[in-house]
């Protein structure tokens, strides 16, 4: 969801307004662990299978795997409002990066998009005499917080490697269609339909949320919102958008790369087993959820939620630790699935092996077999 | 000349018809309020020695007592107030410092009063306490920045976790010393706390030896008297905290008189019976924050760094920065008392006068020591004027981790606030060591009705939270996005940190 405060100085298509993102959502994930590649269409037509749960005012999508002949650079997606905004972020992004190459986000003209704003994207390698402590990824952090902050019409979706979010205001199977998803191949996609009470969406706004690699779909709405975002505030996350997925994003950066756990744990201290649960482990674990709920309560994330992580690695799905948000996992032929619904699933896949509702705050991790994380 | 002194502030309204003439009233004022006149066979009241306490009401078996508000007034004058009258003639009869008991009572802003707090509608559903878990655990001491698990064979906590308290419910009695208040108080104290799952904390009188069975559920106060301080006392404990201030007094010490320094306390406190109980304004070995570390580990080595050492202070306008120095001195928890704070004796100009609101107190210190990154590294406890669990709450979501009752857990006991507990004569036996008056209060009876009062506050925090659509009290910690200020002004909503009332996220 997005909160309407102190959000930063956008105007026109990008930023229409900033306002509550609540209710409905559904959410799709589909990976194949094996590395194998399959075109965007298949998750276009389980999110669109799933349509009640949206209301047309935001859709997007996650793609991993898409960009094999630039998949040692940073791919960035950008939303600009105007050319003015565009001159800015490249003047910015040349001072600091090589381009590798620069070009508009190819679409196809869809009359039930409106108005969508420049999209372009930039293949990026960081100079090295800009990268202060020899860890580019938070360089790489540093310049979309920037950007997204400082420079006004200007936004960057997506800034991971060999991955992309495409997203936009409109119903999700439209916005799929838009950027032509069909034409490309990953080995894992996460697909989102928005339904936000209340508001005319922004382009920016829709979901996955990405950072680096990670991308996050959501659905659900956190009542910890106020201290999940003053805890990352320690760490030198800036929550400009006032959205739960900025603040779970975050999180994830936070606990999985530079804390360095595993989804296992990181479930476990986003939505921790309640104390009764962790007194009747055995020991070992006892001691350290105990040790986890200790130092990172103001992580757990509170209310309810479901939601998709992309990463390199695979997808993550996971729920709040009451599970008041529905997901289901399917399995076939070295596919996870994950839905909102289980018409999502069986739309793409009519007879899985197995399907199941993870247990609230149980991750079901999808992993690349042959890549370490 | 005409005897210049105040007025009584109560009159007895004796119903003579229900009257029975059973002298209770009589016998049980430790003020010597009524007397029995057997000739006339009526109980005639003096009503200048009432302080208003209520006891002889309650106990009265026909109901024939009702103490009121005495209406004679000055002329009304809003400068020249009764109370600014009255305490000139106190004064001009003394000579002498005005003592009272209890917190602040004047009319300053209770910001509680001014916050509202949230809760789910639609969006996010809100959970109900009695049908979901609802976790209060809460706990005190000093935590890891990040933890680190040993993945070698099975996986292990590789994170060594410095000593805590785990408290059930997130609060915790505040220290009232062995002498302040009586034997029984203090074991009704030390028992619910322990059955309860909190802390109760000594104050700065020492621990008695028959409270040392308590000490797992005790956190014993070294203060700048040194009472009663011993090897054994300080490992009796399960946390030390090192008194610098109390909210009702900031800036100066503690004053036990003679006359409640009985053999029991003689002993508890380590001084001669009969004499008066004289903590000094500084510790005589702290003077700058150097000195507060050395004290801090000296206490640290002196338990062999198992339990958790904190610093109490009283909310002054330098709080935040004095709480940051603190921190950063090793101190594992910072109990913070605001300027309403009770006390069992405090110079009346001093009480009234001096320190800050805890709710202010609360905000700046988490705000600064977020901004310093040094939140993790102690508990903030806030103490100073809790009336109810709603108060709790918002000190919760202003950023504290639990608070310190006292006054509430006294009037839990009997107490109605007469503010009069330097005189010793307390007719409920709380605030007293004279054996007639001290019996009154049966400890069974306390302690249930102290724990009462714990379970019901919790209960309610339970149904606050749930309806925000929290389920555990660490999401509301800190968590002020769950308030709003109501008749507040620009800057006070800024240094509380809060929104005001009907704007959205």
């Amino acid at each position: 969801m997005v909160k309407t405060r102190n959000y930063p100085n956008y105007t026109g298509l990008i930023m229409r307004r900033m306002e509550i993102d609540r209710g409905g959502c559904s959410l799709f994930g589909m990976m194949d662990e094996t590395g194998e590649k399959f075109s965007g269409a298949q998750v276009v037509k389980a999110i669109a299978k799933m349509q009640d749960r949206e209301n047309g005012l935001g859709g997007g999508f996650a793609g991993y795997g898409i960009y094999p002949s630039f998949k040692d650079h940073y791919a960035f997606h950008l939303l600009y409002n105007d050319e003015k905004a565009k001159e800015l972020t490249e003047d910015y992004l040349e001072e600091n990066y090589s381009i590798e190459k620069a070009e508009p986000i190819p679409t196809r003209k869809n009359t039930m998009i409106m108005a969508p704003p420049l999209l372009w994207r930039y293949f990026l390698s960081a100079k090295e005499t800009k990268v202060n402590n020899g860890i580019d990824q938070d360089f790489v952090v540093s310049t979309v917080m920037k950007i997204n902050r400082e420079i006004e019409g200007a936004f960057v979706i997506s800034s991971g490697k060999n991955m992309g979010i495409f997203k936009g205001v409109g119903f999700s199977e439209e916005v799929g269609k838009f950027f032509r998803l069909e034409k490309y191949k990953g080995y894992a996609w996460t697909a989102h339909g928005r339904f936000p009470t209340n508001t005319v969406g922004w382009w920016g706004g829709s979901h996955p949320f990405g950072l680096l690699d990670w991308s996050v779909i959501h659905n659900g709405e956190i009542s910890s919102y106020g201290i999940n975002k003053r805890y990352l505030e320690n760490f030198g996350y800036n929550c400009t958008l006032f959205t739960d997925t900025e603040v779970i994003t975050y999180l994830f950066d936070l606990l999985a790369r530079k804390h360095g756990f595993d989804f296992n744990v990181i479930g476990r201290i986003l939505a921790a087993p309640f104390w009764d649960e962790i007194g009747r482990l055995p020991d070992n674990q006892r001691e350290i959820c105990k040790a986890l709920r200790m130092a990172y309560g103001s992580a757990l994330v509170n209310g309810p939620f479901a939601i998709i992580i992309g990463h390199t690695g695979g997808i993550v799905g996971i729920n709040d630790r009451i599970k008041l948000r529905p997901l289901v996992a399917a399995r076939k032929d070295g596919i996870l699935y994950l839905s909102s619904e289980e018409s999502g699933i069986r739309e793409v896949c009519s007879s899985p092996d197995e399907v199941w509702m993870p247990e609230a705050g149980e991750p079901v991790i999808g992993k690349l077999r042959g890549l370490d994380g | 000349m005409v005897k210049s002194s105040p007025p009584s502030g109560f009159l007895i309204d004796r119903d003579d018809e229900r009257c029975i003439r059973c002298q209770a009233c009589a016998r049980m004022c430790s003020n010597d309020v009524h007397a029995y006149d057997p000739e006339e066979d009526i109980i005639v009241s003096d009503n200048t020695k009432c302080v208003g306490c209520h006891f002889c009401e309650a106990i009265c078996p026909t109901s024939a007592l009702i103490v009121k508000h005495n209406p004679s007034q000055y002329r009304e004058n809003f400068n020249w107030t009764s109370e600014a009258i009255n305490d000139i003639k106190i004064q001009a009869g003394s000579g002498g410092v005005i003592l009272t008991g209890m917190g602040c009572d004047k009319p300053y802003t209770v910001y509680w009063d001014h916050i509202l707090l949230n809760a789910s509608q639609v969006t996010n559903p809100s959970i109900d306490p009695l049908r979901e878990p609802m976790e209060l655990k809460t706990f005190i001491g000093r935590k890891p920045d990040r933890i680190e698990i040993d993945h070698s064979t099975e996986p292990k906590l590789a994170t060594e976790i410095s000593p805590q308290l785990e408290l059930e419910t997130p609060i915790m009695f505040s220290a009232m010393s062995y002498g302040s208040i009586s034997y029984n108080t203090c074991l009704a104290l030390a028992r619910a706390a322990s059955e309860f799952g909190t802390f109760w904390n000594t104050g700065e009188g020492g621990l008695h030896s028959d409270f040392y069975e308590y000490g797992p559920r005790t956190i014993v106060q070294v203060a700048s008297g040194r009472f009663g301080v011993t090897r054994e006392y300080l490992s009796a404990g399960a946390a030390i905290e090192i008194k610098i201030g109390q909210g009702a007094k900031p800036g100066i010490g503690g004053h036990l008189p003679g006359e409640k320094v009985t053999d029991p306390i003689s002993e508890t406190r380590m001084i001669p019976t009969g004499t008066d109980a004289l903590s000094p304004a500084p510790h005589h070995d702290i003077y700058s924050i150097e000195d507060l570390r050395q004290l801090i580990y000296a206490l640290k080595e002196a338990t062999r760094y198992e339990k958790p050492v904190g610093v109490k202070i009283a909310a002054v306008h330098n709080v935040a920065p004095i709480s940051s120095g603190i921190v950063r001195a090793g101190a594992d928890f910072i109990a913070i008392d605001g300027t309403r704070g009770g006390t069992g004796a405090a110079p009346k100009v001093i009480r009234d006068n001096v320190g800050i609101p805890i709710e202010m107190a609360i905000a700046v210190v988490d705000s600064r020591l977020r901004e310093e990154g040094i939140r993790n590294q102690a508990s903030i406890i806030a103490a100073g004027g809790f009336r109810k669990s709603s108060d709790v709450i918002k000190a919760i979501a202003l950023g504290a981790d639990a608070v310190y009752i006292a006054t509430s857990a006294l009037v839990a006991m009997g107490c109605t606030v007469c503010q009069k507990c330097y005189t010793g004569k307390c007719n409920w036996g709380i605030a007293t060591q004279d054996p007639y008056l001290t019996k009154r209060l049966n400890p069974e009876i306390a302690t249930r009705r102290l724990k009462n009062l714990l379970r019901a506050w919790s209960l309610e925090i339970k149904e606050m939270i749930g309806g925000m659509g929290i389920n555990a009290i660490e999401s509301l910690r800190g968590n002020r996005e769950q308030l709003r200020g109501t008749g507040l002004n620009e800057v006070e909503l800024k240094m509380l940190g809060i929104k005001p009332v009907g704007e959205a996220w």
